[in-house]
């Protein structure tokens, strides 16, 4: 009989189920005593992305809260697959009243909490990158400037999913969507100047932004769990790969998640009172090719013959990512 | 206590006395002194436990009082014009949510052309959003209609719009007798929500609803707005009860006993319209007024009753239904689908053209004569309209055309009325 060491490879990790760590550290999402707040029986897709961040996101909320939270949620896929009438998932007080007025809504929660002494119980706003970048984006910003009691957070699969895989504001350039086709001699969506919304958050110097993918759900409840330890107007920004968007196989989503951090497209970092506290390194550099290749949205760049020019724009913004964050260790530039 | 002041300062009094906890303000004229009189009494510590937030406009307005409502607050904002088409989404979430939000919407034209002044297009555009609309004839009613427009929203789970002509109302000073805290307590119980999101019973709000019981969720909305015909005479009774004077109803008739001519209308053009028909009655002529006060829900059976024993009824409306005529003429011929009583549309006032006792007295004799027709509008410059529809049949590129329009009309602050 042959034995096969066993190596503790979690331990220093964000690994999920880490049971060589002290309770303290382990993920929530590892505790008996979870909420499943997101509940199973859902109608997300196979492999979802945003199921996966919602759900660790708002346990790990519950968790940093004592179950003492208030959701608001925008129209996309997370609204439609979590509550098809009369059933619902959200084991939490939730409520979904428009696309664009997420942000909004939830500052009115905050407010009545805060006229009748309940400041204890906390608001989350939740949304898509669409009802987040593009049509919830003034009532966003409004929420920011105000600094409401709210942490917002958007889940960010880079089209809009739910209505067919539209553009959105937050769609990579080069991107196949429907309303991007990969015809014409600019296949896919032009280069534009991008819309960066958790630098816009920064800008607003609220007291907490944090990007986090969902290939890192330990660093995902992390920074769920001290984004509650802030009051004001905090932002959490994470990326979620969306299988049938994308074109990847569902089993691939945190391949590809960990594939945008590690090429340097997706920045993950941390930041208090407007200023970079943390950067997640990149840990084995990729080309953004890597990234690029397993997603059908990309295959206009592959074939019928490689478009090296546009996938080197992209490098190009992937190295501007990694120099302006530091997202890796000097000597491994 | 009597008191003197603006129209928009009465309202802001008495909502501020209905103790609301979130008011959210976005600037719009005519309806800006209101919140701009909450506000400060919120800063000032005066109207207690109240969040008052400055939003980044008026679809945020709405929003954050969803929120607020759907929390467990009373909510309350206020808007016109422009900044209620900018919310109608909003609008008409809250009303599907049940959600008692109140909101005051001082009645303004609808652009293009921009113009401020007063008209009902607003609100008119807004007829089917599931709100209640409530319409104030003068300062008095818009004040006491705000107190119970709480009453009715909360105990039916609908909000409720409270409409009061821009700059005519909301900018005129009257004397108005302004209740004590007292009574509105005594009125007005603290509110009791049906929904509210709560860690301690968590529920679904707005969850998506399929084809298998929509329709079941829109005919609770028009039941229940079926039941607001029901509570609100009793509510105006009990208000007179308490505060010692007849406000808000559902229609109110005024000299129409006997009358052969009634004239429907919502609003302070009453008031104008009142002073028409008295003297016009010294001449000898049967011509009454009915003042509908709620709008929506439709007070199909009190108006029916109300125009029963009139031989013709001529509409007077601040809004246009562009391409058919009256929208508040066509409500009324359906109250009146079993008689032959001729109604008579008579569009007036858009966009703030004065509405003068003897443009009325006009239009009123012209119906006695049997000359009116089913649809005509009060002062119009038909002129200026044949001319510039005769360049256009001549000029291609004719220009715009409220350009085209002034340009025929003269310098407009001159003739003005």
């Amino acid at each position: 009989m042959s034995f096969q060491p066993v190596k503790f490879y979690q331990t220093g990790t964000f690994t999920v189920g880490n049971r060589l760590l002290p309770d303290a550290e382990r993920s929530v999402q590892a505790n008996m005593r979870r909420t499943n707040s997101l509940n199973s029986g859902h109608r997300a897709c196979q492999g979802c992305g945003e199921a996966l961040g919602a759900r660790y996101a708002i346990d790990a909320a519950m968790n940093a809260t004592g179950n003492r939270l208030v959701a608001a949620n925008a129209t996309g896929c997370l609204e439609v697959f979590s509550t098809p009438y009369p059933e619902t998932s959200w084991q939490i007080p939730w409520i979904h009243s428009l696309f664009g007025n997420t942000a909004a809504v939830a500052t009115g929660i905050a407010a009545a909490l805060k006229v009748k002494a309940k400041s204890d119980v906390r608001v989350i706003a939740q949304g898509g990158d669409g009802g987040t970048t593009d049509i919830g984006f003034g009532c966003l910003s409004g929420m920011f400037e105000r600094n409401d009691d709210v942490l917002y957070i958007c889940y960010d699969n880079e089209a809009y999913m739910n209505t067919g895989v539209q553009r959105s504001s937050a769609t990579p350039p080069a991107a196949r969507t429907a309303t991007t086709m990969a015809v014409g001699s600019e296949p896919g969506n032009p280069f534009g100047q991008g819309k960066n919304l958790p630098a816009i958050a920064l800008a607003h110097d609220i007291a907490y932004v944090a990007t986090a993918t969902v290939a890192e759900l330990r660093d995902l409840e992390a920074k769920v769990t001290r984004a509650m330890e802030f009051r004001g107007a905090r932002y959490i920004h994470i990326f979620v790969p969306c299988p049938l968007g994308w074109g990847h196989a569902s089993h691939d989503t945190i391949r590809i998640a960990r594939l945008a951090k590690e090429t340097g497209l997706f920045p993950v970092f941390e930041a208090e009172n407007g200023e970079i506290v943390s950067v997640s390194k990149i840990r084995h550099r990729l080309p953004v090719e890597e990234y690029l290749r397993p997603q059908k949205r990309f295959a206009h760049l592959f074939s019928p013959q490689p478009r090296a020019q546009v996938i080197a724009h992209l490098q190009a913004i992937a190295d501007r990512n990694i120099r302006k964050y530091g997202l890796c260790e000097e000597n491994a530039q | 206590m009597l008191k003197q002041t603006e129209g928009s300062h009465a309202v802001a009094e008495a909502v501020a006395l209905c103790r609301p906890e979130v008011i959210c303000a976005y600037p719009i004229s005519p309806q800006t002194h209101i919140v701009e009189a909450l506000g400060e009494m919120v800063k000032s510590g005066e109207l207690a436990n109240c969040e008052f937030i400055n939003v980044e406009s008026e679809f945020a307005a709405m929003s954050v009082a969803i929120g607020a409502s759907a929390a467990g607050a009373r909510a309350y904002t206020a808007t016109a014009s422009q900044g209620l088409l900018f919310m109608a989404e909003a609008v008409f979430n809250a009303s599907g949510l049940g959600l008692p939000i109140v909101m005051t919407v001082a009645n303004r034209a609808i652009g293009a052309p921009i113009n401020i002044w007063n008209d009902h297009s607003d609100t008119m555009s807004q007829r089917d959003c599931g709100w209640i609309q409530l319409f104030a004839e003068d300062n008095q009613e818009a004040l006491d209609l705000h107190i119970q427009a709480f009453r009715l929203g909360e105990e039916l789970s609908l909000p409720v719009m409270v409409c009061m002509d821009g700059f005519i109302l909301t900018h005129a000073y009257e004397r108005v007798d302004l209740p004590t805290a007292s009574q509105v307590d005594a009125y007005l119980p603290p509110y009791l929500p049906r929904q509210i999101l709560d860690p301690a019973e968590p529920v679904s709000i707005g969850a998506m609803v399929g084809p298998e019981a929509f329709m079941e969720v829109r005919y609770l909305a028009h039941a229940k707005q079926m039941q607001a015909l029901g509570l609100i005479p009793g509510y105006a009774e009990e208000f007179r009860s308490v505060f010692g004077r007849d406000s808000g109803g559902l229609v109110r008739a005024y000299r129409a006993e006997d009358a052969e001519t009634i004239v429907v209308a919502l609003g302070s053009v009453l008031g104008t319209i009142k002073d028409t028909i008295d003297e016009m009655r010294d001449q000898g002529a049967k011509i009454g007024a009915l003042g509908i006060t709620c709008f929506r829900p439709w007070p199909l059976a009190a108006v029916r009753a109300a125009l029963a024993g009139a031989k013709r009824v001529v509409v007077l409306e601040k809004s246009l239904a562009v391409g058919l005529g009256g929208i508040v003429s066509n409500n009324v011929r359906t109250a009146l689908a079993t008689q032959d009583t001729p109604v008579h549309t008579v569009i007036a006032g858009l966009g703030g053209r004065t509405i003068t006792r003897d443009s009325l007295r006009k239009a009123f004799a012209q119906a006695f004569a049997g000359r009116l027709e089913p649809l005509s509008f009060l002062d119009l410059d038909h002129a200026a309209v044949d001319r510039v529809l005769a360049r256009e049949r001549e000029v291609r590129r004719s220009g715009p055309i409220a350009e085209a329009l002034l340009r025929e009309r003269g310098v407009p602050g001159a003739r003005v009325g």
